[in-house]
């Protein structure tokens, strides 16, 4: 489902423009609305969300799809913590659908994806890895890094059960918007993956923006 | 030297399994749903990763054939049988709100141990033993259990898909450390909390054949298994 956001980016608090290969780290209060934009089309934001009063807790790509009955993300979703609470609500989207299935691409899983001797090319999880040392103060480990959401991602599921990464349902200027439901810090990864379709073999740059409350 | 022993339902255990071991699961009154999380024994830093595992072999489920990859692009078991052919690694585990909500209060103090445990706690009372906690849970598998997604994502649970004696058995291909519980599947509609038992079998696993189903059912294996030898050879491994 498509649902236009009635936010002006010219009133919002933050606006911030991230290359591919590169990190959103910020926190977002309860009330504040997030929203990330596909400038060029055809990009993965790889997130991760965590309550920032008590990190251990984050989000659960599995409590989110199971308590939705619905594998994929769009306008109507929760996304829920592993304690099974709320942590932010999709409330706009002109994309349709996006992913949480599918993980996040790292420099391992590329070596079994693609090539044993594609390990040193770059990853969402290898800029996670440096943000969360680079970030020590917030507390976070290799432990923190998880099951992840994949928005603009499309990865089909058959109902016999084959899953596959397909080419993007987004475009240029698509974008997502979430209202938070509790403090949480925003980890995003734009990412710089070059060997599937995930982002058309070719990152750009995403922008996030931040509203306060109405 | 074999070891068999059975989980009745509601239960929780770990344990460490060793390169070249099986471990045998078997659903012994069916409909049973056995909850597993996997950590490298030697480095649980390295643990079982659902969406690794699924993209790396275009599967939304696991059965024989399948491995179980780490999020280091290892492997850490191979199913080498299964008599059931679908088993759920999406749908992560029950909480103890959940099964409050579907089966009621519960306590020990009334209902000693049948009391109503949860996936969670079953989990995290394990990983506790470890060192581990609330930050090393991740997307469990549920042995046993069926959940398909329909053609626009809707998730159905496939109520009994598992029949009585079916069997999964799985070899491990790095020493690995389990967690296991036979709480139900969080998606399990049954109005009275289910209380099925889980046999757990283990023993020595038949050396790999060249012609081995799991290296060769994804190009991909052949490089996960790749990887997983180099890690054996290196002089830390298993240690």
């Amino acid at each position: 489902m498509m649902q236009q956001s009635t936010l002006d980016p010219t009133d919002a608090v933050l606006r911030r423009v991230v290359g591919a290969g590169d990190v959103f780290f910020e926190r977002v209060r309860h009330g504040q609305f997030l929203r990330i934009v596909d400038l060029e089309g055809n990009q993965a934001a790889d997130t991760l969300f965590y309550n920032a009063e008590d990190t251990a807790e984050r989000y659960s790509a599995v409590d989110t799809m199971r308590e939705q009955r619905n594998i994929y993300l769009g306008v109507g979703t929760t996304l829920m913590s592993t304690e099974g609470r709320a942590m932010l609500r999709i409330v706009a989207d002109t994309v349709g659908r996006h992913d949480t299935l599918g993980g996040a691409c790292a420099s391992e899983s590329n070596t079994v994806r693609y090539d044993l001797e594609r390990r040193h090319m770059h990853s969402c999880r290898d800029s996670w890895m440096l943000a969360v040392v680079l970030n020590e103060a917030c507390g976070l480990t290799k432990r923190d890094i998880t099951h992840n959401i994949n928005f603009f991602m499309n990865v089909p599921v058959t109902p016999d059960g084959v899953l596959t990464f397909e080419d993007g349902l987004s475009g240029p200027g698509k974008y997502v918007e979430m209202c938070a439901d509790m403090d949480v810090l925003v980890l995003i990864s734009n990412c710089p993956q070059l060997n599937n379709p995930c982002n058309g073999y070719n990152p750009t740059p995403i922008e996030v923006l931040v509203w306060d409350p109405a | 030297m074999p070891y068999s022993t059975q989980l009745q339902g509601g239960a929780h255990w770990s344990f460490t399994m060793r390169r070249g071991t099986l471990l045998t699961l078997t659903d012994i009154a069916g409909g049973g749903n056995a909850g597993m999380l996997l950590f490298n024994a030697a480095q649980p830093l390295e643990r079982y990763n659902a969406p690794d595992t699924l993209k790396c072999q275009h599967s939304f489920f696991l059965t024989a054939g399948h491995c179980l990859y780490s999020d280091m692009g290892r492997i850490l078991c191979s199913i080498v049988g299964d008599e059931v052919g679908w088993h759920d690694t999406v749908c992560g585990t029950s909480n103890a709100a959940m099964v409050e909500r579907q089966f009621g209060a519960s306590s020990y103090q009334r209902d000693r141990n049948d009391r109503l445990q949860n996936g969670r706690h079953a989990f995290l009372t394990e990983a506790a033993k470890y060192g581990l906690g609330r930050r090393d849970m991740a997307a469990n598998v549920n042995w046993f259990s069926k959940v398909t997604a329909g053609a626009d994502g809707t998730m159905q649970f496939v109520d009994g898909h598992s029949q009585a004696g079916s069997s999964v058995s799985l070899r491990f291909e790095m020493d690995t450390l389990v967690l296991l519980h036979t709480c139900p599947h969080p998606l399990d509609p049954a109005a009275i909390y289910p209380r099925r038992p889980i046999g757990v079998s283990i023993g020595e696993a038949p050396p790999m054949a060249a012609d081995d189903p799991c290296l060769h059912s994804a190009a991909e294996n052949a490089r996960g298994f790749a990887n997983t030898a180099l890690y054996n050879q290196m002089p830390h491994a298993g240690h």
